[in-house]
């Protein structure tokens, strides 16, 4: 993974002294709250409900065992003994005092860690997928680039006062873990018709009130062009973009009004006067970067998919069961890449304990590399385990009780704070999550639905990413009261695409057996082998509201 | 904007200065000596007098101008001056960058309006060298906040070069390959 050079840490070091005396002034009264919140903003630090909330960035989730150790003693020292792990693969914690987030920001910066612009209007964390490098079907390693394109959006000059936040995801591989199509930017990497590597690249995705699959604008970009591309978007964004009503700030709406083929002309005008100037990446600093994420010492190990299909059959079912949905197949032969959802009944989803940070953290040491990664369903990835270790690494998640055979399943449910935290909010969100996995989490009904993903929004703002659940809950108010939107249909993988909403909206008391109908439908209405989204592709959500809404 | 809101103090290159512009709206005359700055409009309708006057000219911008409307007239200006009506705008750090960057001004380039010491180090990177801060703003915190950083990644008005092309790493990488 990237390590620090002396730049790095210099300007990591630097913002903490100057977020230090920003905190200072504040508390003075020499900036006015009004001055401070873009400045607290780009340092992570969000209000709340009840509270501050420092979001820690996590460069495209990647972290190592020392890192998490770090967050995990983060929490424990100054938040209530858990932390939050978001879908932008960064990690949340709800409640620091402002008076202790300088002294946080030091402990972060000493395992090379920080909260710069994690929120406000600036270009945020670039998130990737989770199985980056080790994925079998990638095309190529995707996190060298989302490190090129975190050093240039750090403190871009230009770039910190823009309409909106902006957000930009990168893959390197045909399957879509990144969800790039939602973001300001996606950016896939693909060869062309000459074989060389490059970029497409998608703009204008995006969720809340408008919610937007990106559009591509540009089949084709060199590898040395990435940033100089990038910076032209952003310019035309920053010059073009709404600024008098936040609602329609985001960059989809600029691209909704001028139409993908004027916008993409406004980008290449500008980047025709820059694209051969001093931005275009030099071969140096592509081999520079891409070092930091050689593979790790693999050993040459014997068995690989037969000893995993073997494993398979272990009378063990539970054990079976989790490698079936958590486990992934690995590029290198006898190893396997390894999700650890964090979401059982009664937790919160996306929420962990420091104690499971530092058990993660040493599993990731001793069964891995030392390294873990932050998925965006919120779980936690080691991605290069050996597959004859597997059982031995699942016995001990289990008896931390981590080993939730559920990775992709019904109860792996992405849900926004909602009305328990969230000013902004209709409904709340996590207790419809917690209710849902109550009734869900039984192994038989988990395998029996198999590949399912529920996405949870307290308004429609969507930061539960409701649209793009295979189902979707929507919270909204009717008089006082919390009721539920049901949409089927959504994805956010390679094949995006937005839900359909089925009917009325539902009391609260009943959204649990609505969900519970939408399976039961899914179950009678399946072909042979075929996903619950396949199957609402294929029926039409009609044939589901008949057999919900009874 | 009405008759001056001519400051005591400016930065000036990082020193503190004394401010010897003075704004001037699109309806009052304009004298024929002293350092005026006036809109882009008054500067498209008064063009001729303007280019005649003994003091020097400035010619100012707001957010939805780019700065190509003054490409034709840098001999006849001696300043360009970018407002921030609100300091969350920031369209005129992408104004200020084609302005010193593609478009080639080398003279003074002014920020005012909603200017403040925490903005000043990005407004420096992207070319502006005259900082005429907001009022109620301290100039010392200002001039401390122009040094905040002593790295950055990103090429920018001050140094075009990106930190990739400026590490003597890089150079002894590329000294050896070759
Ligand atoms: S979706 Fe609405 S309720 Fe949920 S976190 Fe976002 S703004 Fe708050």
């Amino acid at each position: 993974m990237y390590r620090y050079d002396e730049h790095d840490a210099t300007i990591i070091r630097e913002r903490v002294a100057q977020f230090h005396d920003q905190v200072a002034r504040r508390l003075s009264g020499e900036i006015s709250e009004n001055e401070f919140k873009p400045l607290r903003l780009q340092n992570g630090l969000y209000m709340q409900l009840h509270a501050y909330m420092l979001r820690v960035a996590v460069p495209y989730g990647w972290l190592s065992s020392a890192q998490l150790h770090r967050l995990a003693h983060v929490a424990r020292t100054w938040d209530k003994g858990y932390g939050h792990l978001s879908t932008r693969q960064n990690v949340q914690y709800n409640w620091p005092a402002l008076e202790d987030v300088p002294k946080i920001l030091a402990a972060l910066a000493e395992v090379e860690m920080h909260a710069v612009q994690t929120s406000g209007n600036c270009i945020r964390n670039t998130t990737s997928d989770h199985f980056a490098g080790v994925a079998r079907e990638e095309l190529e390693d995707p996190r060298p680039y989302c490190e090129l394109i975190r050093q240039w959006s750090t403190f871009h000059p230009e770039f910190a006062a823009l309409p909106r936040k902006f957000k930009i995801a990168v893959t390197g591989s045909p399957r879509d873990r990144a969800a790039v199509q939602i973001h300001d930017i996606g950016i896939r990497i693909v060869e062309n018709e000459a074989g060389e590597r490059g970029f497409e690249i998608l703009v204008g995705g995006g969720l809340g009130r408008t919610p937007r699959i990106a559009r591509s604008i540009r089949d084709f970009l060199p590898k040395a062009d990435l940033l100089s591309y990038l910076e032209a978007i952003l310019r035309v964004y920053n010059e073009q973009g709404r600024r008098d009503n936040k609602y329609k700030a985001r960059i989809k709406i600029l691209v909704d009004a001028l139409g993908v083929d004027a916008f993409r002309e406004a980008v290449e005008a500008e980047w025709a006067e820059i694209k051969d100037g001093a931005m275009k990446l030099t071969d140096e600093e592509l081999a520079r970067v891409a070092k930091h994420f050689e593979p790790p010492a693999y050993e040459s190990l014997e068995g690989g998919d037969a000893l995993l299909a073997g494993k398979k059959l272990s009378p063990n079912r539970r054990f079976a069961a989790w490698l079936e949905s958590n486990v992934e197949p690995h590029k290198v032969p006898g190893y396997a890449a390894v999700v650890i959802t964090v979401k059982s009944p009664g937790r919160p989803p996306g929420d962990i304990t420091a104690d499971h940070m530092d058990a993660v953290a040493e599993l990731a040491e001793r069964f891995g590399f030392g390294e873990i990664v932050i998925t965006h369903r919120q779980n936690l990835c080691i991605p290069d385990v050996r597959i004859d270790q597997l059982e031995a690494l699942w016995a001990e998640l289990d008896a931390l009780a981590l080993g939730e055979a559920n990775y992709f399943r019904a109860t792996d449910i992405i849900a926004c704070p909602g009305l328990d935290y969230c000013s902004l909010a209709n409904a709340r969100s996590i207790p419809v999550a917690q209710r849902l996995t109550e009734r869900l989490h039984k192994l038989e009904r988990l395998e029996g639905v198999g590949e399912l993903t529920i996405n949870i929004s307290g308004c429609i703002n969507a930061c539960g990413h409701h649209h793009v659940g295979n189902i979707g809950v929507l919270g909204i108010d009717k008089q006082g009261e919390e009721f539920y939107q049901l949409m089927l249909g959504g994805s956010s993988a390679e094949d995006a695409s937005l839900g359909k909403i089925l009917g009325p909206a539902i009391p609260s008391d009943e959204i649990v057996d609505a969900v519970d109908r939408v399976l039961d439908a899914y179950l009678s209405l399946r072909n042979d082998g075929e996903r619950f989204l396949d199957c609402v592709r294929r029926v039409g959500t009609r044939s589901f509201k008949e057999r919900v809404y009874v | 904007m009405s008759e001056s809101n001519s400051r005591p103090s400016i930065l000036v290159n990082g020193q503190i200065s004394e401010d010897a512009w003075r704004s001037v709206d699109d309806e009052s005359p304009v004298p024929s000596e002293g350092d005026v700055i006036v809109s882009l409009a008054r500067w498209q309708r008064d063009r001729p007098e303007l280019g005649d006057r003994l003091g020097r000219t400035a010619v100012r911008l707001d957010p939805e101008h780019s700065g190509r409307e003054l490409a034709d007239a840098f001999d006849a200006l001696d300043m360009i001056v970018v407002d921030f009506p609100k300091f969350t705008d920031g369209r005129g750090y992408t104004i200020a960058r084609r302005l010193r960057e593609q478009l080639g001004w080398r003279k003074a380039l002014r920020a005012q309006g909603d200017v403040l010491p925490d903005q000043v180090f990005f407004m420096q990177r992207c070319g502006f060298d005259v900082l005429a801060l907001r009022a109620d703003k301290s100039l010392e915190t200002a001039q401390r906040a122009l040094s905040a950083f002593s790295v950055s990644y990103q090429g920018a008005a001050d140094d075009p070069r990106p930190l990739y092309r400026r590490r003597p790493e890089g150079v002894v990488r590329s000294a050896r390959a070759s």
